[in-house]
């Protein structure tokens, strides 16, 4: 009981952490571009010098 | 880079580039345009198919186009820049994360209350979960509180009724149990619902955004307006919003009327396949009426406005669309009318349950309980999912073989069609001039070198379409002295002291243009609209779905019979706007399902009229904004395999419909006998939607 009193606000917290940054990152238009983020992953940006 | 630029002012400007889709052509147009002096920061959103470029005052959004244009891709300038495109999903991401952390939490604490937490640990856990559950609830069920309420309000019933008041009741019974100590609370299953619905909603806008923006860059944005002629002369471009009856607008060649006006110096020919359909061009001189939307081919003219903006026979096609369109919207998505009958089902289900419990013996609290466990599991938790799921795979299929999706409920209306009607320019053919084959293939190498050189010193549509098919032969243009352009006429040069010439014929009953080079005949080019490539084959397949195809144009009998002929359909010529309207209304009224399949204008109303329609991405703004599907590549093809897609489309959603059928088959006795714990809610509740789910993916290939 007493380990419980203890993790279940780390675990609340922990939580709510992660929905605070969720919320950062909705208002820092993160989410404006799916697509362009999953491709931008493949860019090679070596290849900057050589073009 | 260094200090002195940035000391110089910066400017934001937007570009819509609708043709990159990869990696590859985000950092083409990336690096292309950041290697420029004077551009400061591009930074592409490839979802919206726009790029964003930071520069200063020395470049402007002409001289970015001609950038990219450099790096291979076309781009046009977005006329408002600083307005944020709406989204559908951001509203619903906060409230989905809501959700589903609330969820996952208060989920955490119910396994431990199954797993056997008893006394004082149950009860905190209970108040807890209440704690986590209550305030989520309420941010996260708003989007159905508010559509329930503006139903109820109505005297109808939707989807969200029975969703909003299975969630309320749930979270009321289960405060009481935790108030009064009780053993089970129902908040990780009212979440969950929450959660998966939320999840579904999120996935049907995300659909309707990408569709959305994908023809906003197809839209041309670029400010449409006119060069206007001042008291002394001079010329001032004025946007199409600031002409005035009155102005004089100088139209040069290759160049669309903003505004309706009758001409006053100059005559010329135009294309107005836009607005009637019909592309074989018309004569115009002084003193005749010319219309806004229409192309100016031969030679610069002023034109007096005589009316523009809400005006303009453009307009008029425009409030006839919005009529048809107001009577589509009367239609009932699937979804809808299935809820029509299951919430009233449902509903008097729990009610009898209730009452049956109380005849039984059972206290009024336990008949409660056992009320609400049917109102939960009876939760259209899997029809939620049913549709939206199935709607976006499929869509997001169709996305990759090159047709865009724009609404959702079109694939319902596109799979029960039987009657397709066709416009004829700009859809069964290209809607651009193509030279005759046959024609060129007699020209000589030298006649052809000397005809490309010629063509490539022209804007001129005609020229531009020589210059396009002769390109393809691979040969080196011939060298030219003294180029001429006469307006109206042609092209004019020497080469090695003979006098050559790409001209319009004297007289000629098609469009077409002659070839004069100094030896040897004058060639005769006819320049036709050519068919689309695999109509013939993509006709037959419709024929093959059980759809009727027939042609229905704008233009004249003698060029739709040509076409007619060319792929075996019935045809009606001579049509305008408003005739096409008609002619859908008459067939839907006869009992047909119609789909429309047009790009000009003139085909707006009937494109919004329709049961359903296609428009081809080559198609005018208002054909793309009507349309309910829009096909990008130059064949045909695409319409019977969007076709098919939406009726399997359909199939997966009755499957899906069914499958929550039958989980309900076995939950709801079990509900109503009062054997189903929270934790039997939980399980069925997420096997149902992973079923749902996993069904629809079976969409992924539907394209294929």
């Amino acid at each position: 009981m007493n380990g419980v009193l203890i993790l279940l606000p780390i675990a609340l917290l922990l939580g709510l952490a992660g929905l605070a940054a969720f919320f950062w990152a909705l208002r820092n238009n993160q989410f404006d571009d799916p697509d362009g983020a999953a491709a931008r992953i493949l860019i090679d940006e070596e290849e900057d010098g050589a073009a | 880079m260094n200090a002195a630029r940035q000391i110089t002012e910066e400017h934001t400007s937007v570009l819509a580039v609708p043709a990159m889709h990869c990696a590859g052509c985000m950092s083409k147009i990336e690096r292309g345009l950041l290697r420029r002096e004077g551009v400061i920061a591009a930074r592409v959103n490839l979802s919206s198919r726009m790029v964003t470029v930071t520069h200063d005052e020395t470049v402007d959004e002409n001289d970015l186009t001609r950038f990219i244009a450099e790096a291979g891709f076309e781009a046009q300038p977005r006329r408002r820049q600083a307005e944020r495109p709406y989204s559908a999903v951001k509203p619903l991401l906060a409230p989905l994360a809501v959700a589903a952390f609330a969820a996952m939490n208060v989920m955490l604490l119910s396994v431990s209350v199954w797993s056997g937490a008893e006394g004082s640990t149950r009860e905190l856990f209970h108040w807890i979960s209440a704690l986590i559950a209550l305030p989520a609830i309420g941010f996260a069920g708003r989007p159905f509180f508010k559509s329930a309420w503006g139903a109820v309000k109505r005297g109808t019933t939707n989807m969200d009724v029975p969703i909003s008041l299975g969630v309320i009741i749930a979270s009321g019974l289960s405060l009481y149990e935790t108030w009064v100590g009780g053993q089970h609370a129902w908040f990780d299953g009212a979440l969950m619902l929450l959660t998966f619905l939320l999840a579904g909603r999120v996935l049907d806008a995300m659909m309707r955004d990408r569709a959305r923006s994908g023809v906003e860059a197809l839209v041309s944005q670029a400010a449409k307006g006119a060069q206007v002629v001042g008291a002394d002369g001079t010329l001032t471009y004025l946007a199409a919003e600031e002409l005035q009856p009155g102005m004089v607008m100088r139209i040069a060649t290759g160049e669309r009327l903003a505004a309706d006006g009758e001409i006053v110096s100059g005559s010329s020919k135009f294309d107005q396949s836009l607005l009637t359909g019909e592309s074989r061009p018309v004569a115009l001189a002084q003193g005749e009426m010319a219309l806004a939307g229409t192309l100016n081919l031969e030679a610069p003219v002023d034109v007096r406005v005589s009316s523009a903006g809400h005006d303009t026979t453009l307009a008029e096609i425009a409030r006839l669309m919005e009529a048809s369109t107001q009577d589509r919207s009367r239609y009932v998505r699937f979804a809808d009318r299935a809820a029509r009958l299951y919430a009233p089902a449902v509903h008097s289900l729990a009610l009898l349950t209730v009452v049956g419990w109380l005849v039984a013996g059972a206290s009024l609290y336990e008949a409660l309980v056992i009320g609400v466990a049917v109102l939960i599991i009876t939760c259209p938790c899997a029809l939620g999912l049913a549709v939206p799921v199935a709607q976006v795979v499929a869509s997001g299929a169709l996305m990759r073989a090159g047709v865009m999706v724009k609404d959702g409920s079109a694939f319902e209306r596109l799979a029960s069609v039987d009657r397709a009607l066709l416009d004829k320019t700009g859809t069964l053919t290209l809607g651009r001039p193509v030279p005759d084959a046959v024609a060129l293939a007699a020209l000589s190498n030298e006649e052809a070198g000397i005809a490309l050189a010629l063509a490539s010193h022209s804007r001129h549509p005609l020229s531009r379409a020589m210059a396009k098919a002769l390109a393809t032969r691979g040969l080196a243009p011939v060298a030219l002295e003294n180029v001429v352009e006469r307006a109206g006429e042609g092209v004019f040069a020497t080469s090695h002291g003979r006098a050559v010439a790409l001209t319009r014929p004297e007289s000629s009953g098609t469009t077409a243009v002659l070839l004069r080079t100094g030896d040897g005949a004058d060639r005769l080019i006819p320049i036709a609209d050519t068919l689309r490539p695999d109509a013939r084959e993509a006709i037959a397949q419709m024929r093959g779905q059980g759809i009727e195809c027939s042609i229905l144009s704008g233009d004249t009998a003698r060029a739709v019979a040509a076409v007619a002929h060319e792929t075996g359909l019935t045809a009606q010529a001579n049509a305008r706007p408003e005739d096409k309207q008609a002619l859908v209304g008459r067939l839907r009224a006869s009992g047909h399902k119609v789909l429309m399949v047009g790009d000009g204008l003139n085909d707006g109303p009937a494109l919004a009229a329709a049961d359903a329609s296609i428009a081809p991405g080559s198609a005018s703004d208002v054909g793309l904004q009507a349309a309910d599907f829009v096909f990008v590549q130059d064949s045909l093809s695409a319409l019977p395999r969007t076709v098919q897609v939406a009726r399997r489309t359909m199939q997966v959603v009755k499957q899906n419909f069914a499958l929550a059928i039958v989980y309900n088959v076995f939950a709801v006795p079990l509900a109503i006998a009062g054997l189903v714990t929270p934790l039997i809610a939980a399980v069925a509740m997420s096997a149902s939607s992973l079923l749902v789910v996993a069904n629809s993916l079976r969409l992924v290939r539907a394209a294929k």
